[in-house]
Parts: structure tokens; sequence; C-alpha cells
């Protein structure tokens, strides 16, 4: 029982702060309410009775995703963001399509898998079920995907670095 | 054990385990003017109470009735929500630190901790990755030069020392084989050869991985050598220039919160805890675990003045360097090794 209220209190912050991150007009007040979907979003994982996914939500997305992200706004200095109309074509056909999409894929996940609920604690959630998962089940994914991330920060470095002008400080 | 006794334990636990964190936070600022004092040939405090042991009471009623300014041009809601943002992330920390075995009341056989999670160790880091948001907000509300560059230089550091920190601690894990702190404690109990405790910094190996994260956490808790956020000589008080009175205050109490965590942590997974010789009558024998355990507190915090009565400060690309460089390549071969070595014997 009060696993449920909690449950349902941490997804209306999330849901509020999600919305608040869009209708904040200072891009420092959006990334903080990022924040705060993050940190709800972890306690509904530890509600769940994955506590190891929490823990990882919160040291990787909200300690230092997050960082990064007002580390940038402040090195920027972004300001105030221009308030526009917004485009007619989302209204009409974005926020409609959304509604229809998220209520087809509720009543898929209802209907198709049979079992509409799973009790808190059912699935692995313990750092040792999650490790072997990642080490043996899924190995082979798990490396692809750690050297698709090394080519994306190599091709970062290779963007952000000058070639041109560090050849000429050298020169010079 | 009913729900209302649990809450009620819990309760009296996070009061008492409050009042002695503020209490050492206190005395600490004091252990430090005291010890820095005599370093540089001065007597430090001496003038309230024996020794200056008043001190840290007196600062505090000067902190609590000094005026609170709030500069014009500062971002009035992050302004004020900084500072309890970096004080409550870095009192938060303590719930999961265990700092001795389980004491038997009647009936009831209560843990000398908050609470015992399984994932507690990943909770501190998750907790402290959370407190630069104060420093960093403090730098940026404040519409200041010298606060935005502080600020800057914070989360810049954090976040890469943050790496050789996390790295550091995975060698310990896996020689104990779980993220509960008590279980750490526990793996390092007895001693081998007769006579050396089985410490990890000893037994495992980890002797490397433990000045790893000893330099880590200097960097983490903005201290000497690595103070740069706040350096005096560039950046007036760096993110903290804008604040006085209790504000300010705040920040300090992180600081030195942060501090003593560091030590816990510290103590709990490279010196064995709370482990340390036993003996005496059923009393004593209770406490004495607790005792060697702020033993140790004592002598890391101890260090930490030590190291800010001795070394000057880095410039900024050497704290790049000796980060990305130095630490973080000697905390993977630290890994690769403990793995390799933790494979052969299993």
């Amino acid at each position: 029982m009060v696993h449920l209220i909690l449950f349902l209190v941490f997804g209306a912050v999330c849901v509020a702060g999600a919305v608040n991150l869009l209708a904040q007009r200072h891009p420092i007040n959006s990334a903080l309410s990022l924040v705060v979907v993050m940190g709800s979003l972890a306690v509904e994982y530890l509600l769940l009775g994955a506590e190891f996914v929490a823990a990882v939500q919160v040291i990787v997305y909200a300690g230092a995703v997050m960082v990064l992200f007002v580390f940038v706004i402040m090195l920027l200095n972004a300001g105030v963001e221009e308030r526009t109309k917004g485009s007619r074509v989302a209204l009409l056909f974005g926020v409609p399509g959304m509604l229809i999409g998220s209520v087809l894929i509720g009543w898929v996940l209802i209907e198709r898998t049979g079992n509409p609920m799973v009790p808190a604690g059912a699935l692995p959630g313990a750092p040792k079920v999650i490790g072997w998962l990642l080490f043996h089940d899924f190995l082979l994914p798990f490396e692809v995907t750690s050297i698709l991330v090394l080519i994306a920060i190599m091709g970062a470095v290779v963007l952000a670095s000058h070639p041109d002008t560090e050849q000429k400080e050298k020169e010079g | 054990m009913s729900i209302g006794i649990f809450i009620i334990v819990s309760l009296i636990k996070t009061v008492l385990a409050l009042f002695v964190l503020l209490t050492a936070v206190a005395y600490t600022v004091w252990l430090e003017r005291k010890v820095v004092g005599h370093m540089q040939n001065r007597w430090g405090p001496t003038r309230v109470g024996p020794f200056g042991l008043l001190q840290p009471l007196a600062d505090g009623v000067k902190f609590l009735f000094k005026e609170d300014l709030t500069p014009p041009h500062v971002y009035k809601p992050l302004y004020i929500a900084a500072p309890m943002i970096a004080v409550a992330f870095a009192l938060t920390s303590i719930a999961v630190i265990p700092i001795g075995n389980w004491v038997t009341i009647g009936s009831l056989r209560i843990p000398l901790q908050i609470t015992d999670v399984n994932i507690g160790l990943l909770i501190i880091l998750g907790v402290t990755s959370l407190g630069v948001y104060g420093v960093a907000l403090a730098g940026w509300s404040s519409n200041s030069k010298y606060s935005l560059l502080g600020g800057l230089r914070a989360s810049a550091q954090m976040i890469s020392y943050e790496v050789s920190l996390g790295l550091s601690l995975v060698g310990v894990l896996m020689l104990a084989g779980s993220f509960s702190l008590r279980d750490i404690v526990d793996a390092q109990a007895g001693t081998f050869w007769g006579f050396i405790p089985r410490w990890n910094i000893f037994y495992g190996g980890q002797f490397f991985a433990f000045f790893i994260y000893l330099m880590a956490a200097y960097a983490e808790t903005n201290r000497i050598p690595f103070d740069l956020p706040e350096a005096e000589t560039e950046l007036v008080a760096g993110y903290h220039t804008e604040y006085s009175s209790m504000k300010f205050a705040m920040f300090f109490m992180a600081e030195y919160a942060n501090m003593i965590t560091v030590a816990a942590v510290a103590s709990l997974l490279f010196l064995g805890g709370w482990h340390g010789p036993v003996f005496g009558p059923p009393l004593i024998r209770a406490l004495l675990p607790v005792f060697w355990f702020v033993l140790r507190i004592f002598v890391f915090l101890f260090i930490y003045i030590w190291v800010r009565g001795t070394l000057p400060r880095f410039r900024y690309d050497q704290l790049m360097t000796f980060g990305w460089k130095f630490l973080l390549p000697l905390a993977i071969a630290n890994l690769v090794i403990t793995g390799l070595v933790v494979a052969i014997r299993s």
C-alpha cells in the first residue's frame, strides 16, 4: 500500500518535472527540471525492486550527464528563450498522434503480454543478476555497444579539434 | 520488528547521527585552525574556553546573527537553493555508513547504522555526485565573474576526478563481492601470516587503489592542493564569494561533512572499518569497535589538515593532466590486475 502511494506520488512528480521542463523559459531551469525527472524515475525503479538500476540512474544521469548539461549552459551563458506561438502542424497532428500512440502502446502491452501487472521485485534487480545478464547472456551486444560509444567519442574529438590552427600554432 | 518500533528506532538513530555529525563538523573546523596554527608557529584559537574549545559555538552564534545580505544582481531562487542543496546532499550520505557492529537492547538487535542497504556504496557515490549541483548553481546564480569561474572549475574538476574515484573502488568491490558497506567490512576481518590484519590495503593488494582514492577524494572535496574552485588569490572566494551569514556557513558545513564522509568510506573500504583489538568488560567490548572506527576517521582528518598546511595549490592544467593522464590509467591498471588475481584465485 505504502509502495503504491509512493509510486503514484513520484510518478506525478516525474510528469510535473517533464511538463515544467517544456514550460520554463530559462535553459538552466529546464535542465534542473530534467534532473527532477531523472531523480523521480530512480525512485520509481527503487520502488519496483530494481535498486541497482536506480543507483545507476542517479549516478550516471543525474550525477554526470546533467551536470555536464548545466556546465555547458553556464559556460555558454545561455540566456532566456524567446517565446514563439508554436507550429500549427504540431498542434493539429502531433498532440493527437502522441495521445493515440501512447494509448495504443498501453493497450498492446496489456492485451498481448498476458500479465497486466508484475508484482514488485518479481523481475531481476539485484546487482549480481544484472552483472550475470550483462557479462554472460548479453556479452556480445554489450561489447558492441561499447565500441559504438568509443567511435562516437573519437568522432567528437575529431570534430572538436582544429588541426589547421594547431598546426599554425606549432609553426608560429 | 514491528513497523512502529522500526520507525521510532530509525528516527532516534537519524537524530543522533545528525547531531554527532554536525558536532564533528564544528570540531573539525576547530581542529583545522588549531593544527594549521601550530604548523605555522601560531596558537590558533585560544580565547573562547580552554584551548579555544568553545570557538565553534561562538562561530555558530556569529553566523546566525550576522546580516544575511542578498546582492541585487543574483538569480534569487537558485541563489537561495544552492547552499541548501550542497548541505543536504553532504549530510544525506551518513545514512548508509555503518559505525560498528550490532547492539542488543532487550529483544531488539539494532545495527549501528541508520539503514543497511545492499547498494550502500552506490548510494554514497550517487549522493556525492549530486552534491556538485550546490557548488555549480551557487557559482552561476550569483551572477558574478568570480563565482561563475569558481562554479565552472568545480564542476569540471569534480566530473574529472569522479571517474578515477569510482574506478579505484571497483577493486575492493571485486574482493568483497558486495556493494553493502557492512559486507565489505566483514570481508576484512581476521589476520594473515599470524599478525597482519586482513585489511584491503594489505591483503587485497589495494595499496595503489587506496592512494588513488585518497587523491581523487581530495579533489572531490575541493581541498588543498585541489582547491581551485575557491582559490583566494585569484577568485576572492570562488563560488561562495557572494554569500554571507548562514548561507556561507552551509557551504562550510557541506565541505567538512564531505571530508568526514570521505574519511569514513576510506576506513570502511581500505582499512578494515571498525576491526581492531577488543577486550575488557562487556560495555567496553561494545564500544571499542566504534572507537577504532572514529580513530581512523580522526587520522584521515588529521592528514587532510596536514596536507593543507604543507602543499601549495595546483595550476589548472596540472590538475587536469594529473587527473586524466596519471590517476585514470593507474586506476584502470589496478582494476585489470585485481580482476586477474580474483579470477586466478577462484
